[in-house]
């Protein structure tokens, strides 16, 4: 079924930048790459669980979904959105900044996105300890004034798993970032090396674009 | 020719291969090479396999008598959903495609590792870790949802330890979820020059779509079970029709993932089977682009049919007969692989290796399994016999008598790569049959009582079905004696068997150009491929044209 | 039926049996055919070419040039095996699926004219409600040759009523109701079982469905403790101490009439329209708010926690019968007099 090859190219080996189970520079990046939107694919699937119990309550019970919809605050959903597509254009440079090996743009770049990235979950916690405080905490304290209380138990019981989900993406993204901002520091991306760059970009866009899904959907949805 | 890698020194012992390569449990806790972190799996889900079995043993010795006499009913529901859930998540999911496919896959392509070394490590700790928290809910008082958690029982009935065996499978399914992540990327990134999808090996081809399933299914199984935990834990309805929720969505959402499950099972097998076929025929297997596109259309339907699990839940009437026409289209690319089998072994040099003995048994058993399945996916039979032991059988035959069958053949083949030792040959024959036998005695009687009307999870049971009860017990007591017989001459072939050559098979495939066992990093020079798979040289039939 | 030692389907005692079991044994037929075909090629297959010394056999390596062509792109008389065993079974299958789904639908529908029987399950007894207001525990009478149409629902978990006899099965719910029908055709004594995974004694969830001649079930009806009321005029004493016949009993701007309502179609507040069935009435006592009736104002409270699911029948059952008094069949005289008011 085979013959025998010719020794395999290790040259880039010696510069220890490819991994032994790799060919070259180029296999090893478009294995992490693929291995990343792979990653990314089990990640849509695992938000579309939570966004299918949704859709199917909201149909089931619109008027509900929309009584708790009034009381989430838009403003200060509106600014997170804001500040997330904010970091997002930060992070799009950074990776930008690695390709070209201007280091210092990328640690600074770099450094931007997790500020943003802090100022939207300084924000969400906001917003959580403001339903708290009014009691729309599913659990044994939970009161809702007005009719229909069971379902707009279940709408705030979704909005919490849904972005307190997205909210677990978004401090695992903080500590990628902060590994990349310490790897940036020592100099190790440039435009020969910068897979972990583009990789994580990736991944905080990702993140950014579910909550541009979860933002109309439990905020403005319903709204009159 | 590549004979220069298959002369073995002079001296064997001192030969580096990966087994001897470095010593100390650190090198093995620490490995990242996928041929360690297989025989790592190989250990964990061999003591997984014995607890659940164990709670197997138990079931069956209740069962011998209508009455509840050996334990009460409580213990009895904790010990029938431990049996499903050890087996399920930490046996039958994971036994082929983490202890073979890891060792396989990079030799099969003729590469050095996996894609990411390291992240198949943490995989196996993931699955160390969640065997822990399986084990530690079994030793704290068990669970007793039944493994399908259905709600509202596990949710808001249930008092046992729900939420701890729960976590126990969420976190085995990230370990799954990585382990077919690495081999989607392994396979389509490194395979060795030449080694066109179209000539890979059949079991690839299986792999490949397992890990299609498993990146696809299993981060819905992971949202539901969380869903499961938080609701369980503060109760925000979403399940509970006394708060407005529909305990009905988590049987969508449950059986979204666990039917594709039941094809991460199966399909790896196949792909087993599929080599075991081509080597002891010594001919390519018949219709090789149909059985490769096979398993992928399993892949695909499979993700459409997990209503045919509901057809008595209350759904809508049409919803079931769309569920049941696509189950029957699913049921089309299996027969598709049984008849291409089977036509393989026409005008082929058959040989009846113990490897073999299971592929006949797998097929035999997989086929009924598989047309058992026809009366479940027939709405208005389903109607009677769901939940029944009818069920119980039909999936016994194609998880036990096709999974099982498919890894315990393929331990046997792959035996010599993985230790460099053969296992005891006569031995293992009379093991394979004691299974085979074992196995039918166990299970057959099961659909008879089944369409009597016995239901599942049943811990007394009415006299009338005790004849066909006390039957089922006698098999699987010689079951058992056929799993611990290659259990006991594995291990001791290990230290005593026979040196294997580097192909004691003849077979082809690049796993067999590599010395038994093979070096750390597989090949010392990155193989070229330049024909397909299963190239073997014509067969001399007496009185008959040679084919080929 | 007769003793016999050895049994391979269940007593045939409804109209539905016989017409499963037909199906059964075609599949039981056409899965033994596959599997001796399959089993006997192979048998024959491996002894006939069962490897001879004269084989050719690869080298100890496997490494062999020149092999045979192996079969990728079919073509030929293989491609001709091909298509013949896909087509073949997927003919095969798509006839069983028209034959089972054309039972499942028969299964599904219960005549019009069935007698109606209400079925409670809660862990871990069956409790059964007939429409004259006899009660029984884990025993369901029923007269031979009648259809009788079974609404079940569920105080807690999930159960499944499930009567080998009448392979008949159907899971029932909490929070909805689910139906199921049967033509009993042979008096006698059968079981029941609860088939769905119920919790400790899902095993003991079993009970008996007593078959009777026409005659001996009125005897039994006459026979049977009812409390002295029908379910319809237990609804309606519900109906009045709950306060329902202020605002639903005349035409009141506060609530719908529901005299003739069950059955028919309802405009709902925002366009949308539904059939006041049962699901429909039980999901409007115990949560008004998810459908208002167009016209009226959202103001009535929530009975969840204030009715069991037996009393729930028991309303819905009187709402009925308010129904068949507008098409002139008297059941409750209190009832009519109730309506002659308006």
């Amino acid at each position: 079924m085979a013959e025998a090859g010719h020794a395999a190219p290790l040259a880039d080996e010696k510069h220890g930048l490819v991994s032994h189970q790799f060919e070259d520079v180029e296999q090893q990046r478009s294995a992490a790459a693929l291995g990343m939107w792979a990653f990314l694919v089990t990640e849509v699937l695992f938000f579309g669980g939570l966004f299918l119990a949704y859709t199917v309550y909201r149909r089931l019970y619109p008027e509900a979904f929309a009584a708790g919809s009034h009381h989430l605050d838009v403003t200060l959903g509106s600014v997170n959105t804001l500040v997330l597509i904010g970091s997002s254009l930060t992070m799009a440079l950074s990776v930008h900044a690695a390709q070209t090996g201007d280091n210092k743009a990328l640690v600074r770049l770099l450094l931007a996105t997790m500020l943003l990235g802090a100022v939207f979950l300084g924000i969400k916690v906001v917003e959580y300890a403001e339903k708290f405080r009014d009691h729309l905490v599913p659990g044994v304290h939970f009161h809702w004034h007005g009719p229909d209380e069971g379902h707009v138990r279940l709408f705030y019981g979704l909005y919490f798993m849904m972005t307190g989900m997205h909210a677990v993406h978004m401090i695992i993204g903080e500590g990628l970032l902060g590994w990349l901002v310490i790897q940036g520091r020592r100099g190790r991306f440039g435009p020969h090396y910068n897979t972990p760059v583009d990789l994580i970009g990736l991944y905080w866009h990702f993140v950014d674009i579910v909550w541009i899904f979860l933002f109309p959907l439990l905020y403005l949805l319903g709204r009159h | 020719m590549a004979t220069q890698y298959a002369v073995q020194p002079p001296d064997e012992e001192r030969r580096v291969h990966y087994l001897n390569a470095d010593y100390g449990i650190r090198s093995w806790l620490l490995t990242v090479d996928h041929k360690r972190i297989a025989l790592l799996y190989l250990g964990t889900v061999t003591v997984m396999f014995a607890v659940g079995g164990l709670f197997a043993v138990l079931i069956r010795l209740e069962l011998l008598t209508p009455t509840g006499d050996l334990m009460d009913s409580d213990t009895y529901n904790k010990v029938f959903t431990m049996h499903g859930i050890v087996m399920v998540f930490f046996f039958l999911i994971p036994a082929i495609p983490a202890v073979l496919g890891n060792f396989l896959v990079p030799l099969m392509i003729g590469a050095r590792d996996l894609a990411f070394p390291r992240l198949n490590l943490f995989s196996w700790y993931l699955f160390v870790f969640a065997c822990l928290f399986g084990v530690g809910a079994i030793a704290s008082g068990g669970v007793d949802t039944g493994w399908t958690f259905y709600t509202p029982y596990s949710t808001s009935s249930s008092n046992t330890h729900v939420i701890t065996a729960t976590f126990a499978a969420f976190v085995v399914g990230f370990s799954s979820i990585l382990t077919g992540l690495n081999f989607i990327v392994t396979i389509h990134r490194m395979r060795a020059p030449g080694l066109t999808w179209f000539r890979m090996p059949l079991f690839l081809w299986a792999i490949y779509a397992t890990s299609l399933i498993i990146m696809l299914a299993t981060p819905v199984l992971a949202i539901t079970l969380l869903l499961l935990i938080v609701e369980r834990a503060f109760h925000f309805g979403i399940f509970d029709a006394q708060l407005g929720g529909d305990p009905v969505l988590f049987q969508h959402l449950f059986w979204f993932y666990s039917h594709p499950a039941v094809y991460i099972m199966i399909l790896p097998s196949m792909g087993v089977i599929s080599e075991l076929v081509a080597t002891f025929t010594r001919k390519p297997i018949f219709g090789y682009t149909f059985v490769a596109y096979s398993s992928i259309g399993i892949a695909v339907l499979g993700f459409l049919v997990w209503g045919h699990h509901m057809f008595v839940s209350g759904q809508s009437v049409y919803a079931g007969m769309v569920f049941s026409l696509l189950s029957y289209l699913v049921a089309i690319p299996s027969a598709i692989k049984v008849f291409n089998w089977t036509a393989t072994l026409y005008q082929g040099s058959v040989s009846f290796q113990t490897p073999m003995l299971y592929a006949f048994g797998f097929i035999g058993l997989f086929t009924i399994g598989g047309l058992t399945g026809l009366f479940l996916a027939a709405t208005g039979l389903d109607v009677h016999v769901h939940d029944t032991y009818f069920v119980v059988a039909h999936f016994h035959y194609i998880m036990v008598g096709g999974t099982i069958m498919g890894y315990l053949g393929g331990l046997h083949y792959w035996w010599p790569k993985i230790t460099g030792r053969l296992y005891p040959e006569g031995l293992a024959k009379i093991a394979a049959f004691i299974v085979f036998l074992g196995f039918n005695l166990t299970f057959f009687p099961q659909f008879v009582v089944g369409y009597l009307g016995m239901p599942r999870r049943y811990h007394m049971y009415p006299p009338e079905f005790q004849v066909l009860n006390v039957m089922s017990t006698a098999g699987a007591s010689i079951l058992g004696v056929g799993y611990l017989l290659p259990f006991v001459y594995l291990i001791w072939s290990m230290r005593y068997g026979r040196r294997a050559t580097a192909n004691p098979w003849g077979a082809t495939g690049l796993e067999w150009q590599t010395p038994s066992p093979p070096p750390t990093h597989n090949f010392d020079v990155t193989p070229v491929v330049t024909e397909p798979a299963y190239s073997y040289p014509p067969i001399q039939h007496v009185r008959e044209r040679v084919v080929g | 039926m007769p003793e016999r030692l050895f049994r391979f389907i269940p007593d045939q005692a409804s109209t539905l049996a016989p017409a499963v079991d037909n199906l059964y044994f075609f599949l039981v037929a056409l899965s033994a055919f596959f599997s001796i075909l399959i089993a006997g090629l192979l048998i024959y297959f491996a002894v006939k070419f069962r490897r001879r010394p004269e084989h050719a056999i690869a080298d100890e390596h496997g490494v062999v040039r020149g092999g045979q062509d192996p079969e990728h792109g079919a073509h030929g008389p293989a491609l001709a095996l091909e298509i013949a065993w896909t087509v073949i079974p997927l003919v095969i299958v798509l006839g069983i699926f028209f034959w089972s789904n054309r039972l499942f639908f028969l299964i599904s529908r219960p005549p019009a004219d069935a007698m109606e029987v209400f079925v409670v399950g809660k862990q871990w007894m069956w409790k059964v409600q007939h429409p004259e207001g006899q009660r029984e525990i884990n025993q369901l009478h029923v007269p031979v040759g009648r259809p009788v149409r079974l609404t079940m629902s569920s105080e807690d978990v999930i159960h499944s009523f499930f009567m080998p006899a009448f392979r008949v099965k159907m899971d029932v719910l909490p929070g909805r109701y689910t139906t199921a029908w049967f033509q009993a055709t042979r008096p006698g004594t059968y079981p029941l079982y609860c088939a769905e995974y119920c919790g400790t004694l899902h095993s003991g969830m079993i009970g008996q469905i007593v078959v009777m001649h026409p005659d001996a079930y009125q005897a039994w009806l006459e026979g049977a403790p009812s409390g002295g009321q029908t379910l319809a005029s237990a609804g309606e004493g519900l109906f009045k101490s709950f306060g329902c016949a202020a605002c639903h009993l005349t035409d009141s701007p506060r609530g719908p009439r529901l005299a003739g309502a069950y059955g028919k179609p309802v405009s709902l507040e925002g366009g949308a329209s539904a059939v006041a069935d049962e699901g429909y009435l039980r999901e409007s006592i115990l949560n008004p708010q998810a459908k208002i009736v167009a016209g009226y104002p959202p103001i009535m409270p929530t009975f969840q926690g204030q009715v069991t699911e037996e009393q729930l029948i028991q309303l819905i059952a009187y709402v009925k019968s308010l129904g068949a008094e507008e098409g002139g069949a008297a059941r409750s005289a209190q009832g009519a007099s109730e309506l002659r008011k308006d």
